[in-house]
């Protein structure tokens, strides 16, 4: 009978070496194909609004893989080039897509309001986000992830061009950062890095 | 023999006039189409011109009726930044093509002066660096569109 606790406490400590070796296998490295960039950048986080009009944090996309991208809508070849990519990659996907969100980030907040990045993202795919803001919280977003942007000098009418960094950053359902797309990269590789972050780590 | 001085120099002026040919017409656009943003926001124009002449010739620059202003770009990458800028002209070899791409060359349409929608068919006056200009018909893409689309594609 004095055995008892004995064994409970052996047969606890199976448990416990069974679910950390559990524990070891879910965290091994995902095979990527883009560059891998996890542990080498911050967590998503960020202060912005969303093309609603609604205050937005990286909080809100918890559970979701998330595309960050940088442009403005008045880039009229890159930007909308990029975008219509990745309608091509949310359709490959298919129903996995709806775990995703591509968050296209305004580096021209004085021309992009809300309802202007609506229509905007709207007219590229039904996964898309467009988030404006302060410019300090834009700045803070572009710092965070050492990308970069530059107002190019007006021209007579007042129009003018913003230079911009062409990444997509992807960040796990978790808000990790995972993997970096350039233009460079193939969109198979994309889609298949999507394919693994999208069918690990679903919420039951 | 002054007049006829004359007479040979203008019907030389003439002749040279025939054999050397206006750059557009020897220019043959294929491809032509426009990526339609929503509201007013510019939208780029892409096609591919080819030229069959002996001589070499270059695009300057467009005009639109639908559009107040036209440009021609050049979308670059320099150290993972994407930039955009002006260009004078596009040259076009003599038996040669340029081609006019997303993430390349580009024309950029500006205040457009009515509405521009998917399906709508766009002219465009392409201007040479001789002087002569090629109209060319473009069609409007939705912005999600990589291509000119199906050319056989019923146009709605």
């Amino acid at each position: 009978m004095k055995c008892r606790p004995l064994w409970l406490i052996a047969a606890s400590l199976l448990l416990v070496a069974g679910l950390l070796l559990g524990g070891c296998q879910n965290s091994a490295p995902l095979p990527f194909r883009l560059t891998n960039v996890t542990g080498h950048m911050p967590p998503l986080e960020f202060s912005l609004t969303n093309d609603q009009g609604k205050p937005v944090s990286a909080a809100d996309y918890k559970g979701k893989v998330v595309l960050l991208y940088f442009g403005y809508t008045h880039c009229p070849d890159v930007c909308p080039l990029t975008m219509a990519h990745l309608h091509v990659v949310m359709q490959r996907l298919g129903a996995l897509a709806d775990g995703a969100r591509i968050l296209f980030v305004s580096v021209d907040p004085a021309r992009d309001t809300p309802a202007v990045l609506h229509a905007y993202v709207n007219a590229f795919d039904s996964h898309a986000v467009g988030l404006t803001g302060k410019p300090g919280n834009i700045e803070a977003l572009v710092k965070r992830y050492r990308s970069a942007f530059t107002r190019e000098p007006a021209s007579k009418d007042g129009n003018y061009e913003v230079s911009h960094s062409s990444a997509i950053y992807v960040f796990d359902r978790d808000g990790k950062p995972r993997v970096l797309s350039t233009p460079a990269d193939s969109q198979d590789d994309l889609v298949h890095d999507l394919q693994l972050l999208l069918s690990t780590g679903v919420q039951p | 023999m002054k007049s006829f001085a004359t007479l040979s120099l203008l019907t030389g002026l003439l002749l040279a006039g025939a054999v050397h040919a206006t750059a557009a017409e020897h220019i043959h656009a294929s491809h032509a189409w426009i990526r339609v943003l929503p509201g007013n926001l510019p939208a780029g124009a892409y096609v591919t011109l080819e030229n069959d002449s002996d001589q070499a010739a270059a695009l300057s620059g467009a005009s639109s009726k639908t559009y107040g202003q036209v440009m021609l770009h050049q979308s670059s990458m320099q150290g993972g930044m994407s930039r955009m800028t002006m260009v004078d002209s596009l040259a076009l070899p003599a038996h040669g093509k340029a081609v006019l791409a997303p993430a390349g060359y580009h024309l950029m349409l500006m205040q457009p002066v009515s509405p521009v929608k998917p399906g709508d068919t766009v002219r465009l006056l392409l201007k040479f660096s001789d002087g002569s200009s090629l109209p060319t018909d473009f069609i409007a893409r939705p912005a999600n569109a990589l291509d000119a689309g199906d050319e056989n594609a019923a146009k709605p």
